[in-house]
């Protein structure tokens, strides 16, 4: 077991891909010679040259194409988008395109590839660098959406991304970046679609992506030591496809469900994830759903209105033992 | 055609070769029929897709290709099966050009399970691997960065492949297209982007659209030479893309040609094309259509009489006879097509 950061994951999966398939190439916005502008691309163009690690213009929609073409002919690019609010401007690649060239084709044709990109809040950037845009993906049939947690996920979700026959679109939480964690010496490959349980309890189920899973697990802690309130904790970490079997049997053993996520309110994924719930263990539960979003408004920049928008463990503490008996 | 009469070009170097005009080709007669009657056969289908839309058999949007065959034929002649081909959402010329079987383009219209995407894809969007025809693109532009990673595939595998990316006049004012010229220039990739100038995008003329009026000098502050061809004479546009193409498997990145051409039919089968003339529409068939004049070079030349030309059309239209009936009897797909093809692994 080594310890690494979150982005030191990044350039390890890449590289542990790049190493084993002449077919992975890597394009973006200062991934190379910069080594990314959260450093998670350190020491790959070194290593494989800028024949395969590729900076490009800041252009999304050429940078999309590219991959795009080149998925289509046998290659397994990595196309890196530097903040995910930046999808906005290739959109059309992504949704329109990538998304369908599968179907469209009748099947003829797949789309290996993978776009990875820095998603959401806590870093003070503002409205238009701090969006939580996964749920955009996760509408758009087609596509597959993951999003880690920590630096073995990083690792291991990322290698099984760029194995994957489909388009996966890579949601990395920036302001995870710096955090450590244990990451399995050797080849590390994850298996996509799969949520992890991260804590057992018997009182409520929480349901958390990205950076809410460490908030969701402090929270749990303070739910347990001072409200007496046991909370199972459920990593999702991949939206599509999305671990239906874990969360229905989490949330049947605890008959109650709180989801914690930072989309925006109106349709996040947690509201998906309720509906799901509602279908399918709707007799099994004790209470109603428990969604908890960013307010739906754009992401402020100052420090108190982000800390205040973003769900914090303090309010996952609030909103549950408020409502859980 | 006015525009057409003064072919122009712009170089990387080299800013004014002008190049000349050649309908008198050397090509032989086995090249001059095969042109004649690829351009036919794409004529015959769109010809027919239009009466088989008109009968309520095919849905949806068809945009017909009548007008511009020359553009397709001229161009595929130049290239061989390392290259590859990527347009927009007139694309059943292209596919017939390509090789594509008649049977299963003509089955797409009709939504049929022998259509080359089962139904799924329908006029604007069909591929075949095979035939290294990568779409069919129904969003104007889409396809620009599209084929610029075609290109970038072949140049890092080393296929030697072309990427030939066919775009209108239309899709040139799209930002997306901007970014792959940059980019194509930027790591030399083998790209052929074909303008083709027909004109109209949608109803909108190009000299109401386009503040650049010489949509091949687009290229020209990335450094990507452009040309402009004649687009209604075959063996022109062939001349055409034998140099884009030579250039591009030399290394020296990518290539425009602008293809001054014409659709004789509105943009897509619910336009009636109020925006133009009748006059200005019967010019172009009289005066500029490209089989018309090339039967004339074939039959002056002594190649083929009147007679033997139009076995060839028997010929082609019986062909097209059969890719309709075979796509009214092609079975509608299974509702259980639905959910296939979504995903490899759901």
């Amino acid at each position: 077991m080594a310890e690494l950061t979150y982005r030191e994951a990044v350039a390890e999966g890449i590289a542990q891909e790049m190493r084993r398939d002449e077919d992975v190439v890597f394009l973006g916005e200062d991934i190379g010679a910069a080594g990314g502008v959260f450093k998670a691309t350190v020491g790959l163009l070194k290593e494989f040259g800028p024949v395969r690690v590729r900076d490009t213009p800041i252009s999304e929609q050429a940078i999309l194409g590219a991959a795009m073409g080149s998925a289509m002919t046998g290659l397994k690019p990595i196309a890196e988008i530097m903040f995910s609010d930046f999808l906005a401007v290739c959109w059309d690649i992504v949704a329109n395109e990538i998304a369908k060239a599968r179907y469209m084709t009748g099947g003829q044709m797949s789309m290996p590839l993978v776009i990875r990109t820095a998603n959401g809040g806590g870093s003070r950037f503002g409205a238009q660098h701090s969006q939580s845009v996964e749920n955009w993906a996760m509408m758009v049939p087609g596509l597959k959406v993951v999003a880690p947690s920590t630096p073995a996920d990083v690792k291991g979700l990322l290698a099984a991304a760029i194995r994957d026959p489909d388009p996966v679109m890579f949601f990395e939480q920036k302001s995870l970046y710096p955090i450590k964690g244990e990451v399995p010496d050797g080849e590390l490959v994850d298996e996509l679609g799969t949520a992890k349980v991260l804590r057992d309890g018997d009182d409520v189920t929480i349901c958390a992506l990205a950076a809410m899973v460490p908030r969701a697990i402090q929270a749990a802690e303070i739910l347990s030591s001072e409200h007496g309130i046991e909370a199972t904790v459920v990593d999702l970490r991949s939206l599509v496809p999305l671990d239906t079997k874990t969360i229905l049997r989490e949330t049947a053993k605890t008959g109650r469900l709180v989801t914690v996520e930072e989309n925006p309110r109106l349709c996040g994924w947690g509201a998906e994830v309720a509906s799901i719930v509602a279908d399918e263990n709707f007799w099994d539960l004790d209470g109603p759903v428990i969604r908890i979003t960013t307010p739906h408004i754009p992401l402020p920049a100052a420090d108190e209105l982000e800390d205040a928008t973003m769900p914090s463990a303090d309010r996952i503490v609030r909103e549950v033992s408020e409502k859980i008996d | 055609m006015a525009e057409a009469s003064k072919p122009k070009s712009v170089g990387k170097k080299s800013k004014t070769s002008t190049r000349k005009r050649s309908s008198k080709s050397s090509a032989d007669a086995v090249q001059l029929i095969s042109y004649y009657s690829d351009m036919l056969l794409i004529r015959r289908f769109e010809e027919r897709a239009g009466q088989m839309y008109g009968m309520g058999l095919i849905g949806g949007f068809c945009h017909l290709y009548i007008g511009q065959e020359a553009v397709v034929v001229g161009m595929q002649g130049a290239i061989d099966d390392r290259d590859a081909v990527v347009t927009s959402y007139r694309d059943h010329g292209h596919m017939l050009a390509c090789g594509m079987d008649p049977k299963g383009v003509m089955a797409e219209l009709t939504g049929r399970i022998g259509g080359y995407s089962k139904g799924k894809g329908g006029s604007m969007h069909m591929f075949s691997k095979e035939k290294k025809f990568y779409g069919g693109h129904g969003i104007v532009g889409a396809q620009v960065p599209i084929g610029t990673g075609l290109a970038f595939a072949a140049k890092y595998k080393g296929t030697d492949g072309v990427s030939l990316t066919y775009l209108g006049d239309g899709a040139v004012n799209q930002g997306q297209v901007h970014e792959a010229f940059n980019m194509a220039e930027l790591w030399d990739l083998p790209v052929i982007y074909v303008i083709e100038n027909n004109r109209y995008g949608m109803g909108t003329s190009v000299d109401r659209a386009s503040a650049a009026k010489d949509l091949y000098r687009l290229g020209e502050p990335f450094g990507i030479p452009g040309e402009q061809v004649d687009g209604m004479d075959v063996l022109t546009v062939r001349k055409a893309a034998d140099k884009a193409v030579k250039h591009c498997r030399e290394g020296k990145g990518p290539y425009i040609l602008e293809m001054m051409t014409y659709r004789y039919r509105g943009h897509s089968m619910s336009d009636p094309a109020k925006y133009r003339t009748k006059e200005e529409v019967a010019e172009m068939r009289e005066q500029h259509d490209p089989i018309t004049n090339l039967s004339k070079i074939i039959v002056d030349a002594g190649k083929k009489s009147e007679e033997e030309l139009k076995e060839i059309d028997k010929k082609v239209r019986a062909i097209v006879s059969e890719a309709a009936e075979f796509a009214q009897e092609s079975p509608e797909p299974a509702p259980s097509e639905l959910y296939t093809d979504v995903l490899v692994e759901a």
